[in-house]
């Protein structure tokens, strides 16, 4: 027990030095730096999701390749999001494993598009490399794999 | 009205993305006083969910539809709180640049709600 509260003094004393590896070390992926990336991939769960969701039941037949490729993105930042919250080497793995493949996502998604704009009636979140999301879907997954490699080595 | 507001809550939400902005720049977490400016930010929200419903059950329109209009008029409200929150517990620059993205967000938000809602008079 007094082992237990004296550990937990050391790591709030740790938190309390502002942001230093030892306390990204031990709990985790979503402190820091990584407490933006947790924000930002939360609102881009929030926002594919709900789009896809209202696409795919109010239209469809419109452009359901689009929506459905909106989907799969939501899901995808919504596993990023939890990883990060969770934490652990187990999570940060997964993480990694998932931005690499939402970087791959937006180049797929972002070349397909502009080579046959016909093959998307309506726009996507990865459309033309996220243009219509600032740019941000492109930037988001190195981000996270740059902060995703640091985590490791901290 | 709620054009007014939707215009107030852009200017309001990127003056409190510069500051915060500024304050992880100096490496300082958020304090009281971004506290109380994520407050009237978050109120001006709030202020704009309230109308937007009064007016969605007096009979208003929005040109891209009530569900989109809705959603959006939740996701301004609950931004900034919801950083806030996160910032509260990092408390570190990194708490400031959380909320100075979140307001940026919002302003993204809101210019999207004005789209949604038709982009003229009421």
């Amino acid at each position: 027990m007094t082992g237990d509260s004296t550990a937990g003094k050391a790591a709030g004393k740790a938190e309390k030095a502002a942001g230093k590896p030892e306390s990204t070390a031990r709990t985790g992926l979503g402190q820091g730096p990584g407490r933006l990336l947790v924000m930002l991939y939360g609102v881009f769960t929030v926002a594919a999701a709900s789009r896809s969701v209202y696409q795919l039941i109010a239209q469809y037949q419109e452009a359901p390749l689009a929506y459905i490729l909106s989907a799969v993105s939501a899901v995808v930042y919504a596993f990023i999001t939890v990883s990060l919250v969770r934490g652990g080497e187990g999570a940060r793995k997964a993480a990694f494993v998932c931005c690499a493949l939402e970087l791959l996502g937006v180049l797929t998604v972002g070349t397909w598009t502009l080579a046959d704009p016909s093959a998307f009636p309506d726009q996507t979140v990865w459309s033309d490399y996220g243009m219509g999301y600032l740019f941000i879907p492109i930037f988001l997954p190195v981000t996270g794999l740059l902060w995703l490699r640091k985590a490791r080595r901290g | 009205m709620i054009d007014a507001l939707t215009v107030a809550l852009g200017v309001t939400a990127l003056l409190l993305a510069a500051w915060c902005g500024f304050a992880a720049y100096r490496d300082q977490p958020t304090k009281d006083w971004h506290f109380i400016g994520m407050a009237v930010v978050a109120l001006l929200a709030i202020v704009q969910l309230v109308i937007g419903v009064v007016r969605l059950a007096g009979g208003a329109d929005p040109q891209q539809g009530v569900a989109i209009f809705v959603a959006y008029l939740i996701g301004s409200a609950l931004a900034v709180p919801i950083a806030a929150f996160m910032s509260l517990t990092e408390r570190t620059r990194w708490g400031s640049a959380t909320v100075s993205a979140a307001a940026v967000v919002l302003a993204v938000l809101e210019v999207r709600l004005y789209d949604i809602w038709g982009g003229v008079g009421g």
